[in-house]
């Protein structure tokens, strides 16, 4: 009903093959980038740009990342912090030590450190697979947590072993205010995703999912193993590391290796499953439910308190909002298995043949 | 139906509470945020501190506020991690008419504030931790880590050392190992002490600790084999009392191992069988269960069932810690209302004037009751620091003894030190020293 595409008829193979074939679908992705580039900062207040959005633009992007590698090819990784770390460190380093780098090349240096970085840690993936490569990419997370910690070379010897970057400048652009952290980062995963969806529509997306759904009849039918795997690691990695150069430079400004633990890895592991494998708009669901929720729960929490005469104190509220965090996981978990993306998705359907049950 | 409605309701319920949160304004109000961690592996220190804190604010209001001014502080709790207190400071920071300051009570956010604060004009107050080399003011205008850093506690302990041998020409020759918690506040002990080192020639190693610090048996399999004379302890949280236990089967002698002030609490060694003998050198303050304000929290506060804690925390040395940086937020506003206007509340960048310009004598310590376990401080535009003193004390099995006279921090060795890292801090930014009449406003 409000939602048909009776009518579209594709006649050229390139509106067959367009990313979103459907024209509501096109007009309403269109719709909400240009929101979130106009509308957002127009109404958005600077807490909300700082401590919220941009944090959520710059984890979607690592989840898009991690999303390649997890929900496509199905290569399951802990080290996604490590390479954010090592986006982070390397583009600092690539700032501080040529002089007059450009910001974004910088931040693109450190990507491609990344996928070296990914890659070696991706190369255990030709012999092991599963839960046994999950503990092999875990070795990426310690070994870079060594590194940035031990080596004064990649902090530029900075005797606290914390590193900060400020006056971000690209193309006469100088990136101060919140609204200009949010529509750089907003830059970024406008153009990262797009590149993405296009890559995993691709021939080489495809055969990263035939591995992803059963390895040895994609060997069968001509796909190289060792080039898929490893070229998901690298795609992966170079996405999830301009992700940590970003974190590091526009939303923390100055950063230590625990910005980047393993926690962090099981963040952004937890946004790919949450939000739904194999599918890049499930991966801004997922970024979304765990950037948010926890911080939302944090604040309406101790308002619903007052409202029934309890008032919270912040370490039960820590607690409380741990505790609602993890039971909703469980709930989503439990009532779509497939993430919030399958669940988008049969909204969509139920709104394409309403008020027809099916 | 049933569910939806029940939804509704929640929701209309979030909304409303949404919109009551702000309270009544009411008389003039000075607003503190606080940053605290009483969740995570370090909530053990986190707690007392906090509660020390808010005691003081507390008491603040119960003795008619900053000249009529009521205190009005909010806690956002951040589990000791930098993200999340990045979170909080955005949260909070234009709050009820605008923070006054911020104090970290964390090395990373402290590292992750430094910038936004002076970008945003908020104070960021760090009293005995922090950045070290924000202590040279005219390079760090918005961060005061009054009374004391990281280098401070490293100087003043190593004269400790000297002092137990008997004289800092004695340090010759000997070992001294620093066992240190693996983050940039356990790094910050080396420049300093490598730079000590070379003045007296003693040999200086370093072990690192990975956190949270449970795991501590390779740093002593090292600490045997190589026996140094002394063992400065950085630990944090729960690795302060591993570290105790190990030194045990390891048979080092814990007269031998000095700790820093966030080693030296009494969560740290209660419990720990055979942790006598074991001391920290705390820079201001340290316990003071004796202390009038303690007394003062007692009686006030919790004598009416107002305390913020278990009784007998208070007085304890991470208590009056917090005690002790509350002071300071609350005496920087109040010698700022000297200057703008006494019973005004003060905007962030007129309290930054009186965290400046702080001069807290001894008769003002004594008003205040905490005279027997402070010294005076006072900051000046070039030295955000101010003197910092330290003193030693030994975990008697029960209680915290002194152990030392009061110690100073060096300024002959700290302030190259700080001068060279924060002109480094400069280039890097390509920034200039503020002018000398900016230190007027």
């Amino acid at each position: 009903m409000f939602y048909r595409e009776n009518g579209q008829l594709k006649t050229s193979y390139r509106t067959d093959q367009q990313i979103f074939t459907i024209t509501q679908d096109r007009w309403a992705v269109l719709a909400v980038v240009v929101f979130a580039f106009v509308g957002v900062p127009l109404l958005a207040d600077e807490y909300t740009l700082r401590a919220i959005l941009t944090p959520f633009l710059i984890l979607s992007l690592a989840a898009i990342g991690v999303n390649i590698l997890v929900g496509y090819c199905g290569q399951i990784s802990m080290g996604s912090g490590a390479l954010m770390a090592v986006g982070a460190y390397m583009g600092y380093n690539a700032l501080v030590r040529v002089d007059g780098m450009p910001l974004i090349v910088a931040l693109l240096i450190g990507g491609f450190c990344a996928t070296l970085v990914g890659m070696f840690f991706g190369i255990p993936s030709l012999r092991v697979k599963g839960l046994y490569l999950a503990v092999a990419t875990l070795a990426a997370q310690f070994f870079c947590d060594w590194m940035f910690l031990r080596i004064g070379w990649f902090t530029n010897n900075a005797p606290s072993g914390s590193v900060s970057v400020s006056n971000l400048r690209t193309l006469g652009w100088s990136i101060d205010s919140p609204y200009d952290k949010y529509l750089f980062c907003l830059g970024f995963v406008v153009v990262f995703a797009l590149l993405a969806k296009n890559l995993v529509r691709s021939a080489i997306g495809r055969e990263w999912m035939a591995i992803r759904d059963m390895d040895v009849a994609a060997e069968v039918i001509g796909i190289r193993p060792m080039y898929a795997k490893l070229s998901a690691f690298a795609v992966s990695s170079f996405i999830i590391g301009v992700a940590g150069g970003l974190w590091g430079f526009v939303h923390l400004g100055a950063w230590e290796p625990a910005a980047f633990s393993i926690d962090r890895s099981f963040q952004l592991l937890f946004m790919v499953i949450i939000g739904g494998l194999g599918s890049i708009m499930g991966s801004f669901f997922g970024a979304a439910f765990i950037v948010m929720v926890p911080i939302l729960l944090n604040q309406f929490l101790p308002s619903l308190g007052t409202l029934v005469g309890i008032s919270i104190s912040t370490a039960v509220l820590a607690h409380i909002e741990f505790m609602l965090f993890g039971a909703l996981i469980v709930w989503f978990l439990i009532v779509e298995p497939h993430g919030l993306a399958r669940l988008w998705s049969i909204g969509k359907q139920k709104l394409r043949i309403w008020p027809f049950p099916h | 139906m049933k569910k939806t409605r029940a939804l509704a309701m929640v929701t209309a319920a979030l909304m409303m509470g949404a919109v009551a949160a702000p309270s009544s304004a009411q008389d003039k109000q000075q607003f503190f945020p606080l940053l605290t961690f009483r969740t995570g592996p370090y909530a053990p220190s986190g707690t007392p501190w906090a509660n020390g804190f808010v005691d003081y604010f507390k008491l603040v209001n119960a003795k008619g506020g900053i000249n009529g001014v009521r205190v009005l502080w909010e806690e956002c709790e951040t589990g000791y991690a930098t993200d999340r207190g990045v979170e909080c400071y955005e949260r909070m920071k234009d709050k009820n008419g605008g923070a006054t300051l911020f104090q970290t009570m964390s090395t990373g956010i402290t590292f992750a504030l430094t910038e936004r604060g002076a970008v945003d004009g908020v104070p960021i107050l760090t009293p005995g931790y922090g950045l070290s080399e924000s202590a040279d003011g005219e390079v760090f205008k918005w961060s005061f880590p009054i009374a004391g850093t990281h280098w401070a506690s490293a100087d003043t302990q190593i004269q400790y050392v000297g002092a137990k041998l008997g004289g800092m020409d004695k340090l010759k020759g000997k070992k001294i190992t620093l066992l240190y918690h693996d983050s940039p506040y356990g790094k910050e002990a080396i420049p300093v002490l490598t730079e000590r080192s070379k003045q007296h020639g003693f040999e200086f190693a370093a072990i690192p600790v990975s956190h949270p610090g449970l795991d501590q048996k390779a740093a002593w399999l090292q600490i045997r084999q190589t026996r140094p004379d002394y063992v400065l302890l950085w630990g944090w949280g729960v690795m302060n009392s591993t570290a105790l236990k190990e030194a045990q089967s390891t048979r080092y002698p814990r007269n031998q191992i000095v700790g820093v002030w966030p080693s030296g609490s009494d969560s740290d060694v209660k419990g720990v069988a055979g942790a006598e003998g074991y001391s920290a050198v705390l820079i201001l303050p340290g316990p003071g269960f004796g202390s009038k304000i303690a007394k003062d929290v007692l009686s006030t506060l919790h004598a009416k069932g107002e305390g913020s804690g278990p009784k007998d925390e208070v007085g304890s040395a991470l208590y009056m810690r917090g005690l002790m940086n509350a002071m300071f937020a609350v005496e920087g506003v109040r010698r700022a209302q000297e200057k703008f206007g006494k019973g005004q509340v003060m905007t962030a960048a007129q309290a930054r004037w009186g965290y400046e310009n702080l001069n807290i004598d001894l008769k003002r310590l004594q008003e205040l009751g905490i005279d027997d376990v402070m010294r005076p401080v006072a900051t000046t535009c070039k030295d955000h620091m101010g003197p910092s003193w330290a003193r030693a004390y030994t975990w008697k099995g029960s209680a915290w003894e002194v152990s030392s006279d009061w110690l100073q921090a060096d300024p002959k060795v700290l302030n190259p030190l700080i001068k060279a890292s924060a002109d480094k801090y400069l280039a890097d930014k390509k920034w200039s020293r503020r002018a000398a009449q900016d230190c007027q406003s």
